[in-house]
């Protein structure tokens, strides 16, 4: 089933979206199966935002960002996204990978 | 007369008032430059403190003797930018200043207490210090004379600091140090950090990793820090893994000024948003930003401001001149990153091409080796402190060009 819809989706080298208007929230459902993230209402918190950052910006958020603007602190935001919190925010919310830092 | 205001005296606002000063005519423009510090540091400088090469002295002069005469410095805080009303509140005297163009400049800081802590947990200036701030440097230096070894940690909180490749050149420096004063095998440096390798781009980021481990020096990758348990003296991230010291060197998080954030003008790190071409803020077309103050996805450094420097002042008069400004900034950005024994490595690069090897080639000078070390390399360094009083605070001609060049790379 997981697979079926990722078969569908176009992923860059290193597997973000190629297209985030793609999107769906079945997609995102799919790709947090992969990446073994099991979604919560506060997982949804943050890909709605970050979507909605993504939206405005062109960019998907930092993780400063993301704590200073919603409820999640930087404490939940490992907790929820093991790894790398800003990373598989975007992966999940379908956004291009976080240029990250220079 | 017009307004043009510049804030902050450092690298980017000095070199801005001297070459804005040869193009403005001084019966229709005033300058005015203001900064809250009569002393102008070379902070490049601040990495040899701690281990005696520089002393204090050897960084500091007074900012007057950078501004051309007839440009006027007002030693003040920035307290407010009203880019609505084009006017600026000083605290001194509680001025208010009328813009018609504005230059940012205030460049970026530490901040310390956004890691639990750091600051504030007992250990700040014990066996806790910092070397990007003056006080801090020359603290360090006093501290490590006498250190009779033990596990020394270098820590960054979180990306972007200025001059990334300060914390690999501190620790080149220290294993050289540690050696001079004969207590090398007394030490064990660990460098914790929130990239995945030793630097932000691959192709240095190996040649950079295989050097510290040649050295000694172990590696804590994707560590980004949640507090310093200062009981313990042990760092812990935020997905629980600890880090014990015995002394911790902090690279603490880099932000813009204060003053950016009260004036509802920055990121979510007080840094101004702007075009990362053409160097004009995003949201006001009379602010333009120069150095570590805007948000350009480029190292935050003395070499990338100077690169950013002729872009800014074309752009501004071509702007005067009711012109498009040119998208002509590439993110340019050179460092000599002192590598220990009197070696060094040079890296170029700018948005689009990552620091590759080959020779840099400087008429006169060079050429230097890109990406590897040689003496010659260190050597730039040293003599770098010279350019930066003599030629390049003043708007001289540097032996280096604005944009990006592929002669001598490999690819
Ligand atoms: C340890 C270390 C090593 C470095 N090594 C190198 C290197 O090898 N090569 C290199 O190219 N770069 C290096 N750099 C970076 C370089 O020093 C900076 O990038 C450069 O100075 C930035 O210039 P700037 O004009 O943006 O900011 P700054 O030079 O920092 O100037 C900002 C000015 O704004 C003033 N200011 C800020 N807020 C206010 C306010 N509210 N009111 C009044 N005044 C205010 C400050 O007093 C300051 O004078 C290093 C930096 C450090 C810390």
């Amino acid at each position: 089933m997981t697979q079926d819809i990722l078969d569908t989706v176009a992923f860059d080298d290193d597997g973000f979206m190629e297209d985030a208007a793609a999107w769906t929230e079945e997609i995102a459902q799919a790709i947090a199966e992969a990446l073994e993230v099991n979604l919560s209402d506060r997982h949804w918190d943050v890909i709605k935002f970050a979507r909605q950052e993504f939206e405005t910006q062109g960019e998907p958020p930092t993780l400063r960002l993301i704590t200073q603007q919603t409820e999640v602190s930087m404490k939940e935001m490992y907790q929820l996204f093991p790894g790398g919190p800003a990373k598989i925010t975007a992966n999940i919310a379908g956004l291009k990978k976080p240029t990250g830092c220079i | 007369m017009k307004t043009l205001l510049i804030l902050g005296a450092g690298t980017g606002g000095t070199m801005v008032a001297n070459k804005m000063v040869h193009e403005l005519d001084s019966r229709e423009w005033e300058i005015i430059i203001v900064d809250r510090d009569e002393t102008h540091y070379y902070q490049p400088g601040l990495l040899f403190i701690p281990f005696g090469i520089y002393n204090p002295r050897d960084v500091e002069k007074p900012k007057r003797d950078f501004i051309p005469l007839n440009v006027k410095l007002i030693l003040s805080d920035i307290e407010l930018i009203e880019p609505e009303k084009n006017r600026v509140l000083l605290s001194r005297d509680k001025q208010v200043i009328n813009y018609d163009y504005l230059v940012i400049a205030t460049g970026s800081h530490i901040h310390p207490k956004e890691t639990e802590g750091l600051l504030d947990g007992g250990g700040w200036r014990k066996n806790i210090f910092d070397f990007y701030s003056p006080d801090g440097a020359a603290e360090l230096a006093r501290y490590l004379k006498f250190w009779k070894g033990g596990r020394m940690v270098v820590n960054v909180s979180e990306m972007p600091i200025k001059c990334p490749v300060a914390p690999l050149e501190f620790l080149f420096l220290a294993d050289w140090f540690f050696h001079e004063r004969g207590i090398r095998d007394q030490v064990e440096i660990v460098y914790a950090t929130p990239l995945d390798g030793a630097f932000t781009k691959p192709r240095a980021a190996e040649v950079l990793g295989g050097m510290l481990e040649k050295k000694g020096i172990s590696l804590e990758p994707n560590f980004n820090i949640g507090e310093v348990d200062n009981k313990k003296n042990t760092i812990r991230s935020w997905d629980e893994r600890e880090i014990p010291y015995d002394l911790l060197i902090s690279i603490p998080t880099n932000m813009g000024a204060e003053v950016i954030k009260r004036s509802g003008l920055g990121d979510e790190l007080n840094f101004v948003p702007i075009d990362k071409h053409t160097l004009q803020s995003s949201a006001w077309e009379n602010i333009w930003v120069i150095g570590d103050a805007g948000n350009a996805p480029t190292s935050k450094a003395g070499s990338v401001a100077h690169f950013m420097l002729d872009v800014l002042i074309d752009n501004m008069l071509r702007h005067m001149e009711g012109l498009e400004p040119l998208a002509e900034f590439d993110g340019h950005a050179n460092c000599f990153i002192e590598s220990g024994f009197e070696q060094g490595i040079l890296i170029d690069f700018n948005y689009d091409v990552e620091p590759l090897p080959g020779k840099y080639p400087l008429p006169g000078l060079g050429p230097f080796s890109l990406l590897k070390e040689s003496p010659a390399n260190h050597w730039g360094k040293m003599m770098f402190r010279w350019m930066y009083w003599n030629i390049l605070l003043k708007g001289g001609e540097m032996p280096f060009e604005s944009q990006m060049t592929m002669a001598g790379k490999w690819q």
